[in-house]
């Protein structure tokens, strides 16, 4: 297997409480998404780089090129940069541009129009910049350092954008459509690991749209919160399964939205538990990690009985050899190690 | 193609003023009523009005800090820039951004430039991209200069300008020196609209202080794009005639260059032309100056007279 298709030896398959809902990949509800919103509403188009008549990278918009045609699915030049500041220029004539990385890790060559011009602008002069930014991030596939990087950490920091990053079919569709329907800016992190690897029920229509800045939580629990997002939180929820079977009551709370967090729904679980981990793929220093432990710190000090500790990448472009990259990516067995002596305290 | 005598005097009156709006933003800078940065485009009339100008009010442009008389012509007042420079709740941006930045309103068809040129080409090549998707008969002229030609975005813009055959008209503004830089440390080509050919579209050059050189290039391509033609390059040559901004005092401009292009000034060629057809004689300047002066005396006492903005909409406006 090769690393558009990602290292997928098995499916893991979320139950459905409704039973007359779809089962979707997460890839294919993000496909669903586009086509649902392309479908709506006349404004909404894509572009990227091989995303029509190759239906991109990884396929996420096969079939759009050719219901859609070329004016709404829209195969670019190599030019981040320049493509996104496109897009803010069709959203200030009334189009809603949803723009593909190809890879998360080449949204820095459009830093500029990202954090510079669309961020700023309806703050500046009032002129809102409707456009979403897919950014396909996260390792695991063994990709090497420039298709494996979870930098939504850089974007979580500048006023003006909106970060989220779905772990579900559910969310991947329902944040997408909240992400183009939103009159700002939003980078939307999707995770390439859980592209085909997880299948889950996914509402259709206008069910399940899930609003930006509201957090989930995917298990209750008494002793432990771990906090993640994106691919961790498979990972945090087989952790906090095998706990369970240890005796051990862990909650996981599903971050979905980077910017804005839901310090609401953060502070209450911290408050209930008292023991906080946060889990996340991307590298320790300057992630989203250290925010929401500060958020934490201010807002519950007097009901925490340990420390907030962090499990993340340590501070290292991601390898590519196996073993390395083994080493460098967090998953359930280091969530479980910290989740163990953190519930010691 | 004969210029009307109507354009030419609407040409003179813009040109006009936004020499005297540059000249009085100086000194409401020196008494510190405007406070930071401060640019001047003295030497760039031609260029701006001669551009805008060529444009209908249903197109739409993205002018830099040296195209005042761009955002003058598509109708941003000298109260709501005076106020902008002052940091009132009446300026453009309601004291967001700085001096002549973010200078936006598409009420007007008017793009607000960020610092980081040419930030504005591929936003006005999009605008152009969403005319052509929405069928809509619209042109996009979008500014750079020489210093931002060597940016990579220019490349990018021009190149996706041209793939997608987009109505987009770009006016490099060639003033010979990015802030302290000449053009020998920026290039080594003598014409920026050479590179034109290499996205196979027009390049053309003009002399950038000859108002009716630069209108008709600007007509020309404006019109070439509505009828679906593409993209078009075209290169002002001018003089920056003041530092990069008012703290500089471009020690580093050879005199003789600042003399010659001197006597070449936009606004003196525009006026001996219109003088030597009986369009201009002294006393209709002299009425014409007093009619701006009077302007801009209201428009600064509108300015002075605006609140700043309140310290708690400081956060207001991040989000849409």
């Amino acid at each position: 297997m090769t690393w558009d298709q990602g290292l997928h030896k098995e499916i893991s398959t979320i139950a459905s409480e409704d039973a007359s809902a779809r089962e979707l990949t997460y890839l294919e509800a993000i496909r669903d998404a586009l086509r649902y919103e392309l479908l709506r509403d006349a404004r909404v188009l894509l572009m990227g780089e091989d995303i029509g008549v190759y239906g991109g990278a990884f396929k996420v918009t096969q079939g759009l090129f050719e219901e859609f045609g070329e004016r709404r699915v829209i195969d670019t030049p190599m030019a981040e940069l320049c493509m996104i500041s496109v897009a803010t220029g069709m959203a200030f004539q009334g189009l809603l541009p949803v723009v593909e990385m190809q890879f998360a890790d080449f949204i820095s060559s459009g830093f500029d129009s990202i954090v510079q011009f669309a961020a700023t602008n309806h703050y500046r002069w009032g002129q809102a910049v409707p456009i979403v930014i897919r950014a396909p991030g996260g390792g695991g596939l063994r990709a090497g350092p420039f298709h494996s990087q979870c930098n939504e950490a850089w974007f979580a920091h500048v006023p003006g954008l909106k970060v989220v990053a779905p772990s579900t079919p559910a969310d991947a569709r329902g944040l997408l459509i909240s992400a183009i329907r939103d009159p700002n800016p939003v980078i939307y992190y999707e995770t390439k690991a859980l592209y085909r690897s997880i299948k889950g029920p996914v509402p259709e229509g206008e069910a399940g749209i899930v609003p930006i800045g509201k957090a989930a939580l995917r298990r209750q629990g008494e002793e432990l919160t771990i906090i993640a997002y994106a691919a961790m939180v498979p990972e945090a929820m087989q952790a906090a399964a095998q706990l369970e079977a240890e005796g051990r009551s862990v909650e996981v709370l599903d971050l979905r939205s980077l910017r804005p967090l839901d310090e609401e729904a953060i502070l209450a679980s911290a408050r209930k538990t008292g023991k906080v981990l946060i889990a996340h793929e991307a590298n320790r220093t300057g992630g989203i990690g250290g925010e929401v432990a500060a958020i934490i710190s201010q807002g519950a000090f007097e009901h925490l009985d340990g420390p907030i500790t962090r499990v993340a990448a340590p501070d290292t472009p991601v390898p590519y050899s196996p073993p390395l990259e083994d080493a460098h990516r967090p998953n359930a067995a280091k969530i479980l190690d910290a989740a163990r002596t953190l519930l010691a305290y | 193609m004969e210029l009307s005598p109507d354009l030419l005097r609407q040409a003179h009156y813009w040109m006009r003023l936004a020499r005297a709006l540059d000249d009085r933003g100086t000194f409401l800078h020196k008494q510190s009523k405007i406070v930071g940065g401060y640019f001047s485009q003295i030497g760039h009339e031609a260029v701006s009005v001669g551009a805008a100008l060529a444009l209908e009010p249903n197109d739409v442009a993205a002018p830099m800090h040296r195209d005042l008389g761009c955002y003058l012509a598509r109708g941003i007042t000298p109260r709501r820039i005076l106020a902008q420079y002052m940091g009132r709740s009446t300026g453009v941006s309601r004291g967001r951004d700085a001096n002549i930045h973010g200078m936006g309103d598409l009420n007007f068809g008017i793009v607000g430039f960020i610092s980081h040129l040419p930030a504005s080409l591929p936003v006005a090549v999009g605008m152009a991209q969403a005319f052509t998707l929405k069928g809509e008969s619209r042109v996009a002229m979008a500014f750079y200069g020489d210093g931002s030609s060597s940016q990579g975005l220019a490349h990018e813009s021009l190149n996706w300008a041209s793939v997608f055959r987009l109505p987009v008209v770009f006016i490099c503004e060639n003033n010979q020196y990015a802030y302290s830089t000449p053009l020998s440390r920026q290039m080594n080509i003598v014409d920026i609209a050479d590179r034109a050919a290499g996205y196979d579209m027009p390049g053309v050059v003009v002399d950038g202080n000859d108002f009716a050189a630069v209108y008709r290039a600007a007509h020309e391509a404006v019109k070439y794009a509505r009828a679906g033609g593409g993209p078009t390059l075209i290169e002002c040559k001018t003089m920056r005639m003041r530092g990069h901004a008012i703290h500089d005092n471009m020690a580093y401009v050879p005199k003789e260059l600042l003399t010659e292009w001197a006597h070449r000034d936009p606004i003196t060629l525009l006026e001996d032309h219109m003088r030597g057809i009986g369009l201009l004689d002294n006393v209709g300047l002299s009425t014409l100056l007093a009619h701006i002066e009077a302007e801009l005396d209201e428009a600064q006492a509108f300015a002075e007279q605006s609140p700043y903005p309140d310290e708690a909409s400081l956060t207001d406006g991040v989000y849409a």
